[in-house]
């Protein structure tokens, strides 16, 4: 998008990456997702805005959990598969080691009346938190590209599907998500076909200077 | 709680998890609600109140949302092994549950989303994978509230658990109209829930 790219740093090392990735899961509290953008792009400039949105969609859109995939996207990129694992390392051990050091201190006392309250409390509020960061994301629904009350039709089906029938998820995501799939897919030629009719007309001699990108 | 789990039983929880890895398109809490049907509903390893704890405690504590998968598999670990105070064997177990379920959950997608990415990565103008990325989005989005649906609806009372709703509709309102650390959320619940008035 931008012509000008700015100087990017990169990892020296493997160790450099494990090292980073320890930190930055650390301060993740309620995941990981928004320290990664801040510390990648902004602090450390190993990447744009704008390679950081694309990895990002990529890797929310394979299964598994984001973070990790994004870690693996990124150790990847600079190191193969040996940086790949190091950062998804640097990701995981330091913060298991916690959750279960967390899980044993509070076992200890999870029979207390107290203790069993403020489970109830964490868990009500965690609740509200995972919804929120669907409704959050459901801001998106109107750029998608097969219409915004297409889009809200199928956010609603698949929550009626797994929320309140609880279907197994394999429904939602095969039953569901290929037909929408098939519909982005035909509103999306349909556009594309509209784009090259109108850029076709606008400039002929443009057409020829579309060759391999960057 | 103590259950019995036989290998066979173990070899179903490790499979159980690597299924839902490849399913957990939008991040591994999207596959909680077949984790409660399967944990809880239908095998009886967890209860109701230990499956909200971990994901409750996953999320405030530091370090990616995924670790509530270890620490189910180390609850069910610790109730094969007739829990914590049972001492070596039952801690044994519990990491081996945590081994098993933090295997299961992240070796699948992890293999997958290495070898697809760069083949991802280079045809990402395609039209296909285009329509894959936003076709899934709504689905993924309703799957999460989901998610959130079906933790806040853990105890079906409605009379009795009116409070708990109103935290979960308050933590909802807060999170979506203000930019507060969530960590500060959690432990007002945390201190709200241990005074005992919910």
């Amino acid at each position: 998008m931008s012509s000008l790219t700015p100087e990017l740093n990169r990892p020296k090392s493997k160790t450099e990456l494990f090292v980073v990735f320890t930190l930055l899961a650390l301060q993740g509290f309620g995941g990981v997702l928004a320290i990664v953008q801040h510390e990648f792009v902004d602090r450390r400039k190993w990447m744009t805005k704008a390679q950081f949105v694309e990895d990002w969609s990529v890797a929310q859109v394979m299964p598994g959990p984001n973070v990790a995939n994004l870690c693996l996207m990124i150790g990847g990129k600079y190191f193969g598969l040996p940086g790949a694992m190091a950062a998804l390392a640097g990701l995981l051990l330091a913060p298991l080691m916690i959750v279960l050091a967390l899980a044993i201190l509070f076992g200890g006392i999870a029979d207390s009346p107290s203790a069993q309250g403020a489970l109830k409390g964490m868990g009500a509020v965690s609740a509200g938190l995972i919804m929120a960061t669907g409704l959050k994301l459901s801001t998106t629904l109107p750029q998608n590209p097969m219409g915004m009350k297409t889009a809200i039709l199928f956010a609603v089906l698949s929550f009626i599907c797994v929320g309140i029938f609880r279907f197994p998820l394999i429904w939602a995501l095969l039953g569901l998500g290929v037909v929408s799939c098939f519909i982005t897919y035909h509103a999306l030629k349909q556009l594309q076909t509209k784009l090259d009719a109108m850029s076709n007309q606008s400039s002929k001699s443009e057409s020829n200077s579309k060759g391999p990108g960057t | 709680m103590t259950i019995s789990l036989s290998p066979q039983d173990w070899l179903d929880f490790f499979v159980h998890f690597a299924s839902l890895s490849l399913l957990g398109i939008g991040g591994a809490i999207t596959t909680a609600p077949d984790m409660h049907r399967y944990l809880v509903d239908e095998k009886n390893w967890l209860t109701d109140a230990t499956f909200s704890s971990s994901i409750a405690l996953a999320q405030s504590a530091p370090g990616p949302n995924v670790l509530f998968v270890a620490l189910m598999g180390w609850h069910i670990g610790l109730n094969a092994g007739g829990g914590f105070g049972a001492g070596a064997s039952a801690w044994g177990l519990g990491l081996m549950g945590v081994t098993l379920s933090m295997l299961g959950i992240l070796l699948p997608s992890s293999v997958l989303t290495y070898k697809a990415t760069r083949w991802a990565y280079q045809n990402r103008n395609l039209l296909s994978v285009r329509a894959f990325k936003s076709g899934m989005a709504p689905i993924v989005i309703g799957l999460l509230v989901s998610a959130g649906w079906i933790l806040s609806v853990a105890q079906n009372d409605y009379a009795k658990n009116w409070k708990l709703w109103l935290v979960t509709v308050i933590a909802t309102l807060v999170v979506t109209r203000t930019s507060i650390h969530l960590l500060w959320l959690i432990a007002a619940g945390g201190l709200v829930g241990a005074t005992g008035i919910l």
